[in-house]
């Protein structure tokens, strides 16, 4: 049986959690069983929707204190779902969550561990998935040699699929939770923007927009888009934007459907972050900028003529 | 207090990605090898900062690997760690590493065990974990901010949507990330006293693999840039809406 980790945020599920059922679902019709879904905590609505995800049952352990990651206490909670519900695969997708947990499952089970998975398995010769590696510039294909197997998939690279219809049976475990050595004192959640790993759209800037009192019109592209806002490392390092908008081999990883780049001279280090973008826009002025290389489309010219006039462009077509 | 900084030895990040031997294994031919950034700026230097303060501090490095991870490992030294433990072995699958740095944490029971929050070449996110299991520690991935009062850890981390503050207590194992320290350039007495630093080696303990890396590949080459001039943005529009249906 193949076991679905449905991730929420303060009871919302996440869409990588959607892409992780789709993913659930189709491996399990590779491998000839059934694919179910687990929840830990409290979530809003009903689970019982998440049918429409092609979903037999949602298992759920319904206790408040699950909401906190503990890894310690979520890795015995889960892992002890697993062993009831006779769980042979388990699927993450590779969020924070899964980072923080899914290797400590993986040990708890003795069950081999691939995270950044990119593709459902070759069953051919054995179980071999692939993964992404070398910061997205390659694949590795790895053999997975254990009876239960753990597997994280990477946000953003498997497609969501929904039925209009689908009711998932909706079983309560009694499982019990150990006592968690942490204690929150403070969260602070970004409200109201589109999280940078789960947007679609990723409008981001670089040095070449001179000064942080520039950003208004970056901010004004990615609104019309309905896109996150990113940016390089120097940008953030010069506290012209916030650390958690730093994309790269140093800071965080998206793969969005599109991704416009003003200009940012596209260093080895920042494509690193963003090169498993399906789309890659770059708008600099100069001709030999590195990033024409790895874009799909360009316009050399400058960003603070070529921005306003593309914002009144997509509004006319919207 | 003593803490155990765990190092991987990854190419630089600007290093031509390639594979031989009929794509089994990275080609390393003139690549440079760096420690991984995520354990040298924010592991690492978190901890020198932490002996900075308090001198009882001792940093022990670890790094699993053959001996072409010494010089790496002396570079970790020359930034200012006490000691520094090789386990020879060539396994990359996380387990065996995991299991290998666990095994000798068992006995020099740490209080503190730092990780990086992954490496630039395998990209698993999974060491620190799998290590937090096998002592049956806490463990706090993905650490913006650490501070430490006596033997109460108070920790910044990242988590779905945002970020928040945990409140914990000694031992643990954290996996760090951007904002827990600023990089540093080791210095010329740090780099001399490096080579009297002792760097032990030890033999590994026997793991089963659990998953095995059977060859690589490269994504796909990009088709090439289409280009628009820049006083056609309305083009440009319509390509991302005719032909690449991305808005
Ligand atoms: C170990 C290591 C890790 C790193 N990690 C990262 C990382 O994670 N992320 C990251 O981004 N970088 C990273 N870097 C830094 C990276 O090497 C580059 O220095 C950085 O990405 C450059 O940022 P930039 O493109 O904004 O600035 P620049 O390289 O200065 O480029 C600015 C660009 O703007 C263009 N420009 C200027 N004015 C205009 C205008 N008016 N209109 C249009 N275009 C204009 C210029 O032609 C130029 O191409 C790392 C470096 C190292 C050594």
């Amino acid at each position: 049986m193949v076991l679905i980790y449905i991730d929420h945020s303060e009871g919302e599920i996440k869409k990588s959690s959607y892409e992780a059922l789709t993913y659930g679902v189709e491996l399990a019709k590779l491998l000839g069983t059934e694919a179910n879904g687990l929840i830990t905590g409290t979530i809003h609505g009903d689970a019982a929707e998440l049918g429409k995800y092609g979903i037999s049952k949602v298992f759920q352990v319904n206790k408040p204190e699950l909401n906190t990651i503990d890894a310690a206490v979520l890795t015995k909670v889960i892992a002890q779902a697993a062993n009831d519900t006779g769980a042979k695969e388990i699927v993450f997708s590779h969020n924070t969550t899964a980072k923080t947990i899914a290797p400590r499952v993986a040990v708890r089970l003795k069950a081999g561990l691939v995270s950044g998975v990119t593709s459902l398995p070759d069953l051919t010769s054995g179980f071999v998935i692939r993964k992404s590696v070398f910061s997205g510039k390659a694949f590795a294909n790895v053999k997975m040699n254990t009876d239960i197997k753990v597997i994280s998939i990477n946000p953003n690279s498997f497609h969501i699929s929904k039925n209009e219809t689908g009711n998932a049976e909706v079983i309560q475990l009694d499982i019990p939770v150990p006592a968690s050595s942490i204690k929150v004192i403070s969260v602070n959640k970004v409200r109201g923007e589109v999280p940078l790993t789960e947007a679609e759209i990723v409008v981001s800037a670089g040095r070449g927009l001179k000064g942080p009192e520039n950003w208004g019109m970056v901010e004004e592209l990615a609104k019309t888009l309905h896109a996150a806002t990113a940016c390089s490392r120097p940008v953030a390092d010069s506290g012209w934007r916030p650390h958690h908008e730093h994309v790269g081999q140093t800071g965080i990883q998206i793969a969005p459907d599109l991704y416009i780049a003003l200009g940012i001279s596209g260093a080895i280090q920042h494509l690193a972050g963003v090169n498993r973008s399906k789309t890659i826009v770059v708008i600099n002025k100069d001709p030999e900028a590195p990033f024409f290389k790895s874009a799909d489309y360009g316009i050399v010219g400058d960003v603070f003529e070529v921005v306003p006039k593309l914002i009144e462009e997509i509004k006319k077509i919207q | 207090m003593k803490i155990l900084v765990c190092i991987s030895k990854t190419p630089d990040t600007t290093s031509r990605i390639a594979f031989k031997d009929n794509n089994t294994k990275f080609d390393d031919a003139g690549v440079q090898w760096i420690i991984n950034p995520y354990d040298e700026w924010y592991a690492l230097v978190r901890a020198i900062e932490l002996k900075e303060k308090d001198a009882q501090v001792i940093i022990h490095l670890i790094t699993v690997g053959g001996p072409d991870c010494d010089p790496v490992i002396r570079k970790a030294l020359a930034l200012g760690g006490d000691l520094a433990t090789r386990v020879n072995s060539t396994d990359s699958d996380s387990f065996n590493i995991a299991s290998q740095i666990a095994a000798v944490a068992k006995t020099e029971k740490y209080d503190l065990i730092m990780t990086g929050k992954e490496t630039i070449d395998f990209n698993s996110s999974s060491v620190g974990a799998m290590i937090s299991e096998l002592l049956e520690y806490p463990f706090v991935s993905l650490a913006t901010k650490f501070d430490l009062n006596n033997d109460i850890a108070t920790i910044t981390r990242e988590i779905e949507g945002g970020e928040e503050t945990v409140e914990l207590k000694l031992p643990m194992v954290i996996s760090c990330q951007k904002g827990m320290a600023e990089q540093r350039i080791p210095n010329m007495r740090g780099i001399m006293s490096a080579r009297t630093k002792p760097l032990n080696v030890v033999e590994p303990i026997s793991v089963a693999a659990t998953t095995e890396y059977l060859n690589f590949s490269m994504p796909p080459a990009k088709a090439g840039v289409k280009l628009v001039p820049a006083d056609q943005v309305a083009e440009l529009v319509r390509l991302l809406h005719e032909e690449a249906k991305v808005i």
